[in-house]
């Protein structure tokens, strides 16, 4: 099944592949994987999808806890977290369906965010589930490109909350 | 503050976090580092191939439970560390390892002798840095001893580029060491968790230790040999265990698994209350693990959080390091024994006198003999030589198991295996390391035909240290293990096992002026050990012994330990494909 990951670690060369290597030495797939720097600069959160085995999915939230750069992961699978996905997509459609394309898009709320003669680039960001309506919606149309980020996930219940600080302790820290 | 080149920064933090010998091999991108050396007091020690040094710096390790410390080169000099730091990791052994890195200019170029070594590195170490900037260097190195020996001890290594080692910084040894956020060793047991474990052993019948490594390295010997006590309980080691509770204790039965004793074995698998101490259930001790303890409640008391529930699911588990706890555990004990003990105390003692009754009915058995040294009666010579006060290092194969079975250890940190790894050539390198660590201990270095001649270059390193090791080679002109598997599960194909073409000891010692002979007749054998241990200089004994002997008891790859062979039965032995 779907294992969701969310981690806190330590914004250091290494720590990326440390703990893919935890997912991949046990042959693991990386369905996606988004990192990125938090408020405080030396911090990065990472959010993976990997397909694991239900036995598996506690053995490897320690294990990757238990890496140096990582201070914290939480299983977020069976949470309430919120998830997000960010996908652009190039379709390619003649003018006349422009604007039932538009209307449609409309519902999931996505926006067009590039247009040129052959086609428009089309932003949306959502759960999985409702960005994969929407290419297949959009498929309808004619032939896309696209790029999706891979999921972003954040705790709705306390205790699964990373130990991030707030804009407000980052704040009074600098200051 | 002083400036110092990279390289000397090195050195004086490696002598600040308390290196007293560095096992290593130079080479160009280290060339700095060793100009250092050349008018430093810290002692370096010139093995004679890299994996050996990352041995060395484990047979110093394990001698001492201080972090072992090796050296190599950039490329391939990183490269032949990887099996020793593997091999590290597996026995969680703290070492310090120090790569040089071509110049940061070249990084990434396919420059001479450049390899990924932090990349090749890091499934092979707990940790490991790739220095770029000479301000990170003296912090790195005091992070690496503390990853090294803390938490569930294992190697870290250290790269650093040629260019930081020439470069020039202040350094001063009062420098601050910043926090590691991101590592947090285990807390303090937990009092009620403590508690509760009390209660769960009280309410064992049959209650049986299973400890290992873990216990020595958190120095718990004398905790352990308490709470045995305290429990009334019987208790069994790991290959990695062995002596940290005393060979003669008489709770004491014997190691367990795939080679342990009948007793040992029996006993893990009709016992109600199982308790794991610093061990990881490893494949070779449990068999076939639906079938290891299998009416029993387990504790499982270790200190890395993954390790419980990992192979088999604990009633109750505690993470912490084996001495607290069992400190914490004994305190409790003690002060309920008088209650909470009585309740099940007579069926507890009548389960202490069956298993000692079953080592006593079922030790380990071998057919003697006048006209072939039998490898078991070598072990039992040896263990006399010893008499439980010797480090013995040992190889990978028959050899270890049977050293494992009849030596004796009267204090944990004698004895040293490769056993998650099972490197071959692992044993003659470790036997240095440890002599350099405790020069005043006799030191053995147990080791087969087959892994013998896998770490052969170290005897230039002990003939020109003069390092009184004493080498025995328990030579069987095969690579037996492999041998007795193909004998039992194969049908006798013994293929690619053949290394009969072993060289004259004697021949061999002397074109390294070092001392040494062989032995093959049983009426010899007294003599030959007597020359090898009166020699005050090392020693190359060459014992031939049986070459169809196989290692018993043995629970077949994927069986269930209660179901191990005895005893020789080579016809019955059903083909049995296992790993």
């Amino acid at each position: 099944m779907q294992q969701l990951i969310s981690l806190l670690v330590e914004n250091k060369p290494g720590a990326l592949m440390r703990v893919a290597g935890v997912l991949t030495s046990r042959g693991y797939n990386i369905e996606s994987l988004t990192v990125a720097k938090t408020i405080d600069p030396t911090l990065s959160i990472m959010t993976i999808v990997a397909e694991v085995g239900e036995d598996g999915r506690d053995l490897l939230i320690k294990q990757i806890s238990r890496l140096v750069n990582v201070i914290k992961a939480v299983d977020l699978t069976d949470s309430r977290a919120v998830r997000r996905e960010l996908v652009l997509i190039k379709i390619y459609v003649a003018e006349e369906r422009r604007p039932a394309l538009l209307t449609e898009a409309e519902i999931f709320r996505a926006r067009v965010v590039d247009a040129s003669p052959e086609a428009y680039t089309i932003e949306a960001t959502g759960s999985p589930d409702k960005l994969n309506a929407l290419i297949a919606l959009l498929r309808s149309y004619g032939p896309i490109e696209m790029v999706r980020s891979g999921a972003m996930a954040m705790a709705r219940a306390k205790q699964n909350k990373l130990p991030v600080p707030s804009y407000t302790e980052a704040a009074l820290s600098e200051g | 503050m002083a400036m110092l080149s990279g390289a000397q920064i090195l050195i004086e933090s490696l002598v600040r976090e308390g290196a007293e010998a560095v096992f290593g091999y130079p080479g160009g991108v280290t060339l700095p580092i060793y100009d250092v050396l050349y008018s430093h007091p810290l002692r370096h020690v010139l093995v004679r191939h890299e994996q050996n040094a990352a041995f060395a710096a484990q047979g110093y390790a394990r001698a001492t439970g201080k972090a072992g410390v090796c050296m190599a080169t950039s490329g391939p000099g990183a490269t032949n560390l990887t099996t020793g730091l593997v091999d590290a990791l597996m026995d969680s052994i703290p070492v310090v390892a120090v790569t040089g890195q071509v110049p940061q200019a070249l990084i990434g170029r396919d420059a001479f002798q450049e390899a990924d070594t932090f990349g090749i590195s890091r499934s092979a170490t707990k940790h490991n840095y790739l220095v770029k900037d000479i301000s990170e260097l003296s912090q790195t190195v005091h992070e690496a001893f503390h990853i090294a020996v803390s938490g569930r001890p294992g190697p870290v290594l250290v790269d650093i580029t040629k260019d930081v080692l020439l470069s020039k910084a202040d350094y001063s040894d009062e420098q601050a060491m910043e926090p590691l956020r991101g590592y947090r060793l285990a807390a303090e047991p937990d009092a009620d968790a403590i508690e509760r474990a009390v209660e769960f052993l009280w309410r064992a019948e049959r209650p049986y230790i299973y400890a290992g490594g873990g216990v020595i390295s958190s120095s718990a010997s004398a905790e352990l040999v308490r709470f045995s006590e305290l429990l009334e309980a019987p208790l069994a080691h790991t290959v990695m265990g062995l002596g940290a509770m005393p060979t003669g204790h008489p709770n004491f039965i014997s190691m367990l698994g795939m080679h342990g004793s009948y007793a040992a074995n029996m006993g893990v698998t009709e016992c109600d209350t199982l308790i794991g101490l610093g061990v990881r259930f490893d494949d070779r001790v449990t068999g076939r693990l639906d079938k290891f303890a299998p009416g029993a409640k387990v504790l499982h008391v270790d200190i890395d959080p993954a390790e419980i529930n990992k192979n088999r699911r604990a009633d109750l588990g505690l993470v912490g390091d084996a001495k607290p706890v069992l400190r914490a555990l004994n305190e409790r004990l003690a002060e309920t024994r008088a209650t909470l003990g009585r309740e099940r105390r007579v069926e507890r003692l009548a389960w202490m006198e069956h298993v000692r009754a079953m080592k006593r009915d079922h030790p380990y058995v071998y057919e003697e003999s006048t006209e072939e040294i039998k490898p078991q009666a070598l072990m039992r010579k040896l263990d006399q030589i010893s008499g439980g006060e010797a480090i013995v290092t040992v190889d990978v194969g028959q050899h270890q198991m049977w050293a494992a079975q009849h030596l004796r250890f009267n204090h944990p940190r004698l004895w040293q295996s490769s056993s998650g790894l099972g490197s071959m050539g692992f044993g003659l390198p470790a036997a240095m390391g440890a002599k350099f660590a405790c020069a005043d201990k006799t030191v053995i270095a147990i080791v087969g035909d087959g892994g013998f001649m896998m770490s052969l270059p170290e005897l230039g390193t002990i003939a020109a240290n003069r390092l009184p090791v004493k080498i025995i080679v328990m030579n069987n002109n095969t690579l037996g293990m492999v041998r007795q598997w193909q004998q039992l599960f194969y049908g006798k194909r013994y293929s690619e096992v053949d290394v009969a073409s072993f060289p004259d000891a004697s021949l061999l010692a002397a074109a390294f002026g070092i001392a040494g002979g062989s032995v093959a007749d049983p009426a010899d054998l007294d003599d030959a050990l007597a020359h090898a241990f009166d020699e005050p200089g090392p020693y190359l004994l060459n014992v031939q012994v049986t070459p169809e002997e196989c290692v018993y008891p043995m629970v077949p790859a994927g069986g269930a330990v209660s179901e191990m062979i005895l005893r020789p039965e080579p016809e019955a032995a059903e083909a049995v494909a296992g790993d």
